[in-house]
């Protein structure tokens, strides 16, 4: 561990003017510095930036990529998510302990290399994954590792593990990553972008006044591309009529849901595009302030995006009177996320931008009446931006024609798992599972997962239903199970991510979902009975149904869309309790402890 | 007040003032809908949903939500009942509750919900957690055994202590109460006569050496069931006019 010194705290903090508000960005830094962030620091911390030291610990323990005890100089996090296993993660976690002699969790002796799982970072397109400390590490092999972990312990530097670079803009200077685009299809809104004039968008917007900038989005039936599907110009409308002079745009480029990636593309490739449709929402809705939340695995394109937003400065695209509309100001801001998927909920988004743990807040207020530091904001995600330039580029008219009856425009997909060719499709809405799977050549799919985990599972019979808001609706993530697979291993999977995510706050999510997994995992390991499966759905519901914000009233999902649409799968892994004795209670293990203190077996079992 | 709102609340018509939650105007109209985190003077912070209502069919926190004219609030259905015996028995699961000899006994807001509402004792599996017990302070007990992460000190002791001794650390599972320093409790500036010690509605904020210093038959929840007094106090306010 390296020490900690005083006055380095002391520079870090006073570098972001003792800001609370800035808490994430001081604890990345001394993160970064210290590889930790130690009980004095969080002491130092407190004292430096005002607040209770109980406050910064909050927001410490919160964060995966923050961590009080010491980790080693370099940080390898191998991605777990479900379509990382099924490209063979298990056995590249094997060969990374096996050569670094460690477990999982573990450092090495010298104190030199960490190793630890992570949830999907964004990559299942080139799985199995890792990130080592910001870098990305694509398409792993035992041969891989073996490389990987000898440059390690000779350099003990992760930028030496790139070795052929990307594609694009992967291959930029300040991007230097492996990391492939994966671009299948190209659609005509986001990225027919490469076609168009830069800036097209944000000039026909200041010829506007922000309420046509507004009725345009409207009449082009925009809805968010998050995952939600708020009509975008609603949302700009409301919080453009909220009271507060200081308004905020932000945009969600968290992309935790597992098998999502589209945002990654959409940062590497069109990061022009995304800042100019910020800069019109800024425009539209009378915000000075945008900031772009970037989730913390997405780090490797941190000093890249930085760059974009200095040129855009420097061009006058943003700043004090863009392109020389007297009294049109606006700047963006890019906050790091730090390992918390509910920062993709935006209320939660919000806390963690204020330097505070993740934590959804309550609703009323809405974020456009009172969100960023209390005043109105508007969250939009990614994609959603792109779509705006290019509306106000080429009319409403033109993007409303597009797609299917209640979803206008095309939708950016990841599809990612059994298919020949994972990576980024744009198609317009209403397109069918069944073309989809064609299209990417899924010859065997027996099971699809449309919207990530806290979507739906769903099976061959449903296979002829279409992605758009009104039947299968999705943020973009569409994951391929092939026959061969074990879709509950999948669930497993999804629920292990859920409950690791959940933020704590309110009790149906946090425990609920603890409790549906162990039953989950007792009905996998054949000490299921038949009532289990009414536990589950009973549960679930109530889960959904309680739980205070989208991951809760979401999260019983995957047990809940298996359950409808392949039961047969669990009905033949439960069975009647013939001894009168639930399966699923183990005598020997609950009496462990008491036998353990009393230094006897019991007389009885 | 002129621009009361009316709604209805399990059939009852209900006037409320445009501000109120729904389980405020609901408590002051003579009708109870049970909660944990929710108090009185501390701000509203929707964490163990106790309270969850339908409002026009779409399930609320009613202490967070505001009251808005013509809703139909559902507080008593078959379905609502469910939902709050199942959050209840998930607080008792997931720490150790030990009520038999729990010096909170009568006077425990979450032993008194679940008698309310008719459990005896848990149909989900106990998690049995290793928690631990924080007794440094001369005059006050932490007991993370019995805490239900309702938020009620980290509130107290925020906004009517003027302190901070408490925050929430962790996530998920993993998420707990946490003091002050980086030491225990002893190390904060809390005193045994902040109203932060005052307010868990379990036993895991305790003041030392009052325990069961009443009397069976004489605590809090020995004769009524919780809610009782605000089912049989109509409050003024709902009957002017
Ligand atoms: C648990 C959870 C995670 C979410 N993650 C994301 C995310 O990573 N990116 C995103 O754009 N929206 C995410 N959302 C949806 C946001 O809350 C919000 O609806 C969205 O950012 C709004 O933008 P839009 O209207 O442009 O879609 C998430 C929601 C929940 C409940």
């Amino acid at each position: 561990m390296m020490k900690y010194s005083e006055r380095e705290v002391k520079e870090i903090c006073s570098a972001y003017s003792c800001d609370s508000s800035r808490m994430m960005d001081i604890l990345r830094d001394i993160q970064k510095r210290f590889g930790c962030v130690p009980e004095e620091v969080i002491d130092l911390i407190a004292g430096q930036v005002d607040v209770a030291r109980v406050e910064v610990d909050s927001t410490v323990s919160f964060y995966a990529f923050f961590s009080k005890t010491p980790k080693g100089e370099v940080v390898i996090r191998l991605c777990n998510d479900i379509i990382d296993r099924m490209n063979g993660s298990d056995v590249i976690a094997e060969v990374f302990s096996r050569e670094l002699g460690i477990e999982f969790g573990e450092t090495t002796p010298d104190n030199k290399i960490t190793l630890e799982y992570t949830p999907c970072i964004g990559m299942c397109d080139q799985a199995p994954s890792a990130l080592v400390n910001e870098v990305v590490i694509t398409d792993l092999s035992s041969d891989k590792v073996r490389s990987i972990v000898k440059t390690l312990k000779e350099t003990g530097d992760p930028l030496k593990l790139v070795s052929r670079l990307g594609d694009g803009f992967n291959a930029h200077h300040l991007v230097k990553s492996m990391v492939h685009n994966c671009i299948r299809r190209k659609g005509k809104v986001v990225f027919a972008f490469a076609d168009c004039d830069p800036n097209a968008g944000l000039e026909k917007a200041i010829s506007m006044s922000p309420v046509e900038v507004i009725n345009v989005i409207k009449n082009a039936r925009l809805r968010g591309r998050g995952g939600a599907g708020f009509p975008t110009g609603m949302k700009w409308e409301f919080t453009r009529g909220a009271e507060g002079n200081k308004k905020h745009v932000i945009c969600n480029a968290d992309e935790g849901e597992p098998g999502t990636f589209k945002d990654r593309v959409i940062l590497t490739e069109l990061s022009n595009l995304l800042f100019e449709g910020m800069t019109i929402a800024g425009y539209a809705i009378g915000a000075e302030n945008g900031i772009l939340y970037l989730r913390g695995e997405y780090a490797y394109l941190y000093d890249f995006l930085a760059s974009v937003l200095n040129f855009r400065r420097k061009k006058g695209f943003l700043g004090s009177n863009i392109l020389g509309k007297p009294g049109f100001n606006f700047d963006i801001r890019i906050q790091m996320g730090a390992g918390a998927y509910i920062c993709g909920e935006e209320t939660a988004l919000i806390s963690s931008c204020e330097g505070s743990r993740g934590d959804p807040k309550n609703r009323p207020p809405f974020p456009a009446q009172k969100g960023y530091l209390s005043s109105p904001t508007c969250v939009n995600n990614v994609e959603t931006l792109c779509c705006v330039v290019r509306i106000l580029d080429k009319g409403a008219a033109w993007f409303a024609e597009m797609g299917s009856m209640g979803s206008a425009g095309t939708k950016l997909l990841s599809i990612s798992g059994d298919c020949q060719s994972p990576g980024v499709y744009e198609f317009p809405f209403g397109i069918s599972v069944r073309e989809l799977l064609r299209e990417v050549g899924a010859i065997n799919a027996v099971a699809v997962q449309i919207g990530g985990p806290s979507g739906q599972m769903i099976g061959e019979d449903d296979f002829d239903r279409t992605i758009c808001y009104d039947d299968l609706a999705t943020g973009g993530s569409v994951m391929v199970f092939g026959s061969e697979r074990n879709i509950l291993e999948a669930v497993k999977c999804f629920m292990d991510f859920f409950t690791e995510e959940s933020c704590g706050y309110c009790t149906p999510c946090r425990v609920g979902n603890v409790l549906l997994k162990r039953c989950l995992e007792n009905i996998i390991a054949g000490k299921g009975e038949p009532s289990d499966l009414d536990y589950l759905k009973d549960l679930g519901e109530t889960i959904k149904t309680a739980s205070r914000c989208g991951l809760g009233q979401t999260s019983p999902n995957p047990i809940l869309t298996t359950l409808q649409n392949f039961r047969p799968v669990y009905e033949a892994l439960v069975h009647e309790a013939k001894d009168g004795c639930r399966p699923s209670f183990d005598i020997h293990a609950v009496l462990k402890d008491a036998q353990n203190i009393t230094g006897r077996k019991s007389v009885y079992f | 007040m002129s621009d009361k709102v009316d709604f209805i609340i399990d059939g009852e018509e209900v006037s409320a003032n445009p501000d109120q939650t729904i389980l405020i105007a609901a408590e002051e109209a003579g009708i109870y809908i049970p909660r944990l985190c929710a108090m009185k003077d501390l701000v509203p912070f929707g964490a163990c949903r106790v309270c969850t209502v339908l409002v026009n069919g779409r399930p609320q926190a009613a202490c967070t939500q505001p009251v808005a004219s013509g809703i139909i609030v559902e507080n008593s259905s078959d379905k609502i009942l469910k939902i709050r015996r199942t959050i209840i028995e998930m607080l008792f699961v997931e720490g150790n509750h030990y009520c038999m000899f729990c010096e909170k006994s009568g006077n425990c807001e979450l032993q008194a919900l679940a008698y309310r509402l008719g459990i005896s004792a848990p149909d989900l599996p106990y998690l049995f957690p290793d928690r631990k017990v924080d007794a440094t302070h001369p005059d006050i007990l932490i007991d993370h055994n019995r805490c239900i992460l309702c938020g009620r000190c980290v509130r107290a002791s925020r906004d009517l202590d003027g302190k901070n001794v408490f925050q929430f650390v962790g996530r998920g599972l993993g998420k707990e109460v946490q003091v002050n320093s980086s030491a225990k409790l002893a190390a904060t500036d809390i005193d045994v006569t902040d109203k932060a010690v005052g307010v868990c509605p379990v036993g895991a904020l305790l003041p030392k050496r009052v325990g069961y210093r009443i009397p069976i038959g004489e605590r809090l929840f020995d004769h009524n069931p919780i809610g009782h007094e605000i089912e049989t106090n109509i409050h003024n306010s709902s009957v002017k006019e």
